[in-house]
């Protein structure tokens, strides 16, 4: 068993998690489907942002901060595919949170219902705060803020993330 | 050297893929308009990957629910199928009384836009397509079809349902394309109120709202005002609606102007099927080419009175629901031919000589047929636009715009003003009294 670097919490041993490659394909690309998808029939479901889920769980149970950034720069890089908007977009918005995943991997313990609620949450708001002046800055673009939406989306995100955290951990491998 | 790198890899990674990303952003930015050249070659291949890559499985998902949907509305369906069919064959009944109006309409108008060479671009091909997909987005307003340039789908393609438009193809692959939405911001579109007759832009924000802008604030508008598509942005055929405006209100960000909202026609938010306008037709109202070899003095046959053949009067008599309009007849061709004269030899035809018979054709019936061949009334049901209007029993003097007596309006503006008094003052010296279907003087022809 592989150790990752311990740091100043309270436990010792981290564990670090490896993925089967149909794994790692696979659940991005539904992500991606079921988000594309399900919002024709049921509009209210773009509010989720399943491939922004999908990266941090995967930066977070690899907890090496650079597969977790290639993951999020993928995976956001297809997202943004789908979109009128200029590829790159999402794909460095979710770069910069696959390593801020990853990083906070290392450090805390991320398998507690509690800590993955917190710590969706705070990066659901940070991805919105990147994706936001990307859009401003770099497209030149109009990309209006709402907090009141921004936080519900949030904490719609971070409920949705105990729970799919929970099923994705079944198709975890120990290194 | 080595140990900078080591000690600071995660970091220096992060770097040069946002570096590498930000770069592709930046050329993407530059040339924005290049979404569908050869500016965006490189991303354009990872849209192409990416959609050959799911969108088997979205029409795959879509297809078998289509199926089994499809088979269970057909038994739902036979349990009210007799009502509902009585209820349609009724509607259809109104729809055809509406039908002879519009037809009546579209007849005067196709005749108005003939006096002015005035060019209709029409609905010409449509081809049914099935969304499968959106953006998965909030930012961004777009849908995925099932239809692509295997089926002659082209980018900038207009999209629409019979409710009204929806958005412009923007992206085209073989087997599916990319619809932009008109409450996308980076869309927009011509479009005309259509009591006002104001014209701005339409256009989406980020929060999928529509938006007509470029109208001074001291404008009139109605909440509830229907806006329809102008054709001034060479995407969308002219006349499509659009929506209604919902509300009016002094735009803050923009002064002197208003900030119109308006509510699309179709729901956005819930596009089962489409329709992709794939071939735009245009015509021209002009006079045809057979139609300008006519010479004037056949013109003139049709128009002014002429002793009927005893046949054709035996023929006219029984048919004839009213009598015409006896000696005075002669001033009705005259009063037609100073609205819509053909040919500047008009003024010399012996109208005076000839006897009062044709008021059958051209003079006052109280109940005219109008035979009229038209598919283009409506942008969205037609294609070709011909149209064809015969007043076998002729029409109301007075009223020579609603049914003109004259078949086929080949005047063209100019010959009409330079015969409009000599021909009134020559040929119509007395008054009509033909004015009037009702009207005592009308007597059957001898």
């Amino acid at each position: 068993m592989n150790y990752a670097a311990v740091s100043l919490t309270s436990r010792e041993e981290i564990e670090v998690h490896r993925f089967s490659w149909p794994v790692s394909l696979g659940i991005p690309l539904l992500a991606i489907f079921i988000q594309v998808f399900f919002p024709l029939r049921l509009p209210f479901l773009s509010i989720f942002d399943l491939p922004l889920l999908v990266t941090i769980f995967f930066a977070v149970a690899r907890r090496r901060p650079i597969p977790g950034m290639i993951t999020g720069a993928l995976i956001g890089t297809v997202q943004d595919a789908w979109t009128s908007l200029p590829i790159g977009v999402n794909g460095i918005a979710k770069t910069i949170i696959g390593f801020l995943a990853s990083s906070l991997g290392v450090k805390l313990d991320v398998d507690n219902p509690g800590s993955r609620f917190l710590m969706t949450f705070t990066f659901y708001l940070v991805h919105r705060v990147i994706y936001v002046v990307i859009v401003l800055a770099l497209v030149g673009g109009n990309e209006p803020f709402s907090w009141g939406h921004t936080l519900v989306a949030a904490l719609a995100n971070a409920l949705l993330s105990v729970v799919l955290f929970a099923g994705l951990d079944k198709f975890k491998q120990r290194m | 050297m080595e140990n900078f790198f080591s000690r600071y890899k995660n970091p220096l990674v992060l770097m040069a893929i946002l570096f590498v990303q930000v770069v592709a952003l930046a050329t993407q930015v530059k040339r924005p308009e290049g979404s569908g050249s050869a500016a965006s070659g490189g991303t354009r291949l990872i849209r192409v990957w990416t959609v050959m890559a799911i969108s088997p499985f979205e029409r795959a998902l879509v297809a078998s629910g289509s199926f089994v949907r499809r088979n269970f509305h057909n038994y739902i369906d036979l349990h009210d199928v007799r009502q509902q069919n009585r209820r349609l064959q009724d509607e259809i009944a109104q729809l055809k009384l509406e039908q002879v109006r519009l037809q009546q309409d579209a007849a005067q108008a196709k005749r108005l836009r003939s006096l002015l060479g005035f060019t209709q671009h029409y609905v010409g091909q449509l081809l049914p397509a099935q969304v499968i997909g959106t953006s998965g987005a909030e930012q961004s307003h777009m849908i995925q079809i099932d239809k692509g340039s295997r089926s002659g789908v082209k980018v900038d393609m207009p999209v629409i349902t019979p409710d009204g438009i929806v958005g412009k193809v923007k992206d085209v692959f073989p087997f599916v394309s990319m619809v932009l939405l008109i409450n996308d911001r980076d869309s927009g579109a011509g479009v005309i109120l259509q009591t006002s007759r104001l014209q701005g832009v339409l256009r989406g924000n980020p929060q999928g709202e529509l938006h007509v802008g470029d109208i001074m604030s001291d404008e009139k508008i109605d909440v509830g005002e229907q806006v329809v598509t102008s054709g001034g942005d060479r995407i969308y055929p002219k006349g499509l609606p659009v929506g209604m405006v919902s509300r009016v209100s002094p735009d803050r960000d923009n002064e002197p102007f208003l900030a119109v909202k308006v509510s699309p026609a179709a729901d956005l938010s819930r596009l089962e099927e489409v329709l992709v306008v794939t071939k735009v037709a245009q015509e021209t109202a002009q006079q045809s080419g057979q139609d300008a070899n006519v010479r004037a003095a056949d013109i003139l046959s049709e128009r002014l009175p002429s002793i009927p053949k005893p046949e054709e009067k035996k023929a006219r008599v029984p048919n004839s629901t009213a009598p015409a309009a006896p000696a005075p007849a002669p001033a009705s061709p005259a009063a037609n031919a100073t609205k819509s004269a053909p040919h500047p030899s008009v003024p010399a035809a012996p109208a005076s000589s000839a006897p009062p018979a044709t008021a059958t054709k051209t003079g006052a019936a109280p109940k005219p047929v109008v035979k009229t061949e038209q598919k283009a009334a409506n942008p969205l049901a037609s294609t070709t636009a011909s149209q064809k209007t015969t007043t076998p029993t002729g029409a109301p003097a007075a009223n020579g715009a609603s049914v003109n007596q004259n078949p086929k309006p080949k005047a063209s503006p100019t010959p009409v003003k330079k015969l409009k008094a000599p021909a009134a003052a020559e040929v119509s010296p007395t008054p009509k009294p033909a004015a009037s279907p009702e009207s005592p003087q009308e007597k059957p022809p001898r």
